[in-house]
């Protein structure tokens, strides 16, 4: 048994004039770090909020741990952690008065769960007489995340932790969330970065309150299936504009500091004359080589080709 | 009920922590009770009067004389033309216009009658009605002073005539800030009790704190009182600071039980906490709960009867007035504070606020449980 899982979950807002989720199923296996990646408005937040209790669905079941979202939410509510995406903690109460207030909401003390934030605590307790609201990005991140394990929680909603977060900061919160995972805590966290993707254990990649795919990061990077090539050369605007224009290519994208590119036949031939053509076009300091299919690119796909 | 301890203590902790917040609870109304009272006065003086004198005797002259030395009129203009006089007005320098006629004084000695001409500038009404009806008064008066002259020169017997004299009760010398004080203390509970409570609240949806509340084990029951019970408290607490300034500045003893005045009180502030927490559930951010609060602080400010007597507001405004929990205390606040009237006299004051408060509270939870 999942330790979530939902059933055909819709909702909708303004008198079902905007389909926020359309749909949506799946199960994450307890003590799994599961995905949710999409872009803004994806309905991301929108399952969040009906998996912690805070949203009604329109249509379909789901349960939490076993219990049921809309009949056993009291249940679901003494026993998950949920992060909002928006710093939602007192800020005008310390770093330890948040924390303490959080764990004697849920009938418990920080000293009885120290162990658990330990490694996360121990960051922002040299600031703990701090009030929060004057706490830097990565800081709060920490003490909410703090907050929402102050109660050992079952399963943990993370919605956007690391949107607005610096890059460290980024690296740093990933690596606490495998290591909850090590301590059987199932986690759930949602990400409009494609690169985190890669962290989790699997991942829904979502759409408009569709789920386009569901498997590990790898499973879908290797159902890519073609061979991207990324290229590069002084003018890039021209070089994707030239590409784009190609009768050899079917698909191009800027992707960093590279065009991720696919072609329509894939061979040692179509390659050279490809070449040729960007060369008869002036472009300088061209470059082409083979890359590996990242979960963008899948994303990119699955938008393209819809399932 | 631990929960409930350790809500109040966060609270009372942000309350306190907020040092601005403090100060427009607790300054703010003892400054405002300082010095409102002394603005609030309905009583007019130094109106402005000019005289059109077409008699120049010593009768007019008597006249004039009596109404400048009765402390409320200021002479400025001793004209010769009702027009010049009409200028005067004009140029807002100029109340009240008095005109006597020529042969005033034979007029009144030989034919026992003489009429005299009050123009008032309306524009500002209430200083309009209070001079015309002071004049009224001291002309009144040199009437009589001039009826027993003559009568007791001719020797007849007194003509009967009656003689008001008004004495008045609870508050013998018209003080308005006897009157006025109570009221305004009334308001700045009201005040302290709804908005402040409504912005409370609503502070948690706009910063998102309550979602984080939500997803926690506390029960919206506790959640709520967490929120009355320290208001509760800050308005018991400003009214005894009123109190205080009431006795210390102007005097103020209630001539009633002081513990019915804080059990009326103590039902009071939960109509005005329930009016606080309905403001709250139908707003989402904190400028919504300010103006809404504010539109119906100034309605019910206005219309309490605390300005102007409810008897002489047109029926449908009375009918608003009689649906204001502030009418109902400010009511009380003058029956006890200066009548000293006791729990039998004010029981239907009592039944209506607990109406008040529990019709409030229970739309506001009601409503509360429908929109989260």
């Amino acid at each position: 048994m999942g330790a979530v899982r939902l059933n055909h979950i819709t909702k909708t807002y303004n008198n079902k004039s905007v389909v926020a989720v359309d749909d949506v199923s799946f199960e994450v296996q307890p003590g799994e770090l599961f995905g949710l990646i999409g872009p803004d408005g994806a309905g991301k937040t929108s399952i969040f909020r009906m998996l912690t209790t805070l949203l009604l669905p329109d249509t379909g079941e789901a349960t939490v741990d076993g219990y049921d979202i809309v009949k056993d939410y009291k249940m679901i509510r003494s026993r998950v952690g949920y992060m909002p995406g928006k710093f939602s903690l007192y800020q005008d109460l310390t770093v330890e008065e948040n924390l303490r207030f959080f764990a004697t909401v849920f009938d418990t003390t920080i000293e009885a769960n120290y162990e658990l934030i330990k490694d996360i605590y121990i960051q922002i307790e040299p600031f703990k007489e701090r009030r929060a609201g004057k706490l830097s990005g990565g800081m709060k991140q920490k003490l909410a995340l703090s907050c929402a394990l102050i109660h050992k929680p079952t399963v943990l909603f993370l919605d956007e932790p690391t949107t607005g977060v610096d890059a460290v900061s980024r690296k740093e919160f990933w690596d606490m969330l495998k290591r909850l995972k090590m301590q059987g805590i199932t986690v759930l966290v949602s990400t409009p970065y494609m690169d985190e993707a890669t962290l989790c254990d699997r991942i829904a990649l979502i759409q408009s309150g569709k789920i386009l795919s569901i498997d590990t990061p790898r499973a879908i990077v290797n159902a890519y299936g073609e061979q991207i090539y990324a290229l590069r050369a002084s003018n890039m605007y021209r070089l994707l504009n030239d590409l784009r224009a190609s009768e050899y290519v079917k698909s191009c994208y800027a992707f960093g500091e590279y065009l991720h590119t696919t072609l329509k036949q894939d061979n040692e031939t179509t390659r050279n004359e490809l070449m040729m053509q960007l060369r008869s076009r002036q472009h300088e300091q061209l470059e082409m080589k083979p890359t590996e299919a990242g979960i963008e690119d899948c994303f990119i796909k699955l938008l393209v080709q819809p399932v | 009920m631990n929960t409930i301890k350790f809500l109040l203590q966060k609270e009372f902790r942000q309350i306190f922590r907020n040092s601005t917040l403090l100060r427009s609870i607790l300054l703010a109304p003892l400054i405002q009770l300082l010095v409102l009272p002394w603005a609030a006065n309905y009583e007019v003086k130094n109106i402005s009067f000019a005289v059109v004198d077409h008699d120049h005797s010593p009768y007019s002259q008597k006249l004039i004389s009596k109404v400048s030395s009765s402390g409320y009129f200021k002479l400025v203009g001793y004209l010769n033309s009702y027009n010049e006089a009409y200028a005067l007005i004009e140029q807002d320098k100029a109340d009240v216009i008095l005109e006597i006629p020529p042969h005033f004084e034979r007029n009144l000695v030989r034919e026992n009658q003489q009429k005299v001409f009050i123009a008032a500038n309306a524009i500002n009404g209430t200083k309009a009605l209070m001079g015309s009806s002071y004049l009224n008064g001291i002309i009144a008066g040199f009437n009589n002073d001039v009826r027993a002259e003559w009568l007791l020169q001719s020797r007849y017997n007194a003509a009967p005539y009656i003689e008001v004299a008004p004495s008045n009760w609870f508050n013998p010398l018209m003080s308005y800030k006897v009157f006025m004080v109570p009221g305004i203390l009334v308001l700045l509970v009201t005040m302290v009790g709804s908005m402040m409570c409504a912005l409370n609240i609503v502070k948690e949806k706009e910063i998102g704190t309550i979602e984080q509340i939500n997803v926690t084990p506390i029960r919206k029951v506790h959640f709520i009182l967490g929120k009355l019970i320290p208001f509760w408290i800050l308005g018991v607490i400003v009214f005894t600071l009123g109190m205080g300034i009431a006795w210390l500045v102007y005097g103020i003893v209630p001539q009633g039980s002081i513990f019915l005045l804080y059990g009326f009180l103590a039902l009071y502030l939960l109509a005005v906490l329930g009016l606080g927490l309905l403001i709250s559930t139908y707003s989402s951010t904190q400028q919504q709960a300010m103006s809404l609060s504010f539109f119906f602080i100034m309605i019910f400010n206005l219309m309490s009867g605390l300005f102007t007597p409810i008897e002489s507001m047109p029926g449908w405004a009375q009918v608003i007035a009689r649906l204001n929990p502030i009418t109902y205390f400010i009511d009380v606040m003058r029956l006890v504070v200066l009548k000293g009237s006791g729990l039998h006299d004010i029981r239907y004051h009592m039944l209506i606020i607990f109406g008040f408060a529990v019709l409030l509270n229970t739309w506001a939870v009601l409503n509360y449980r429908k929109t989260s």
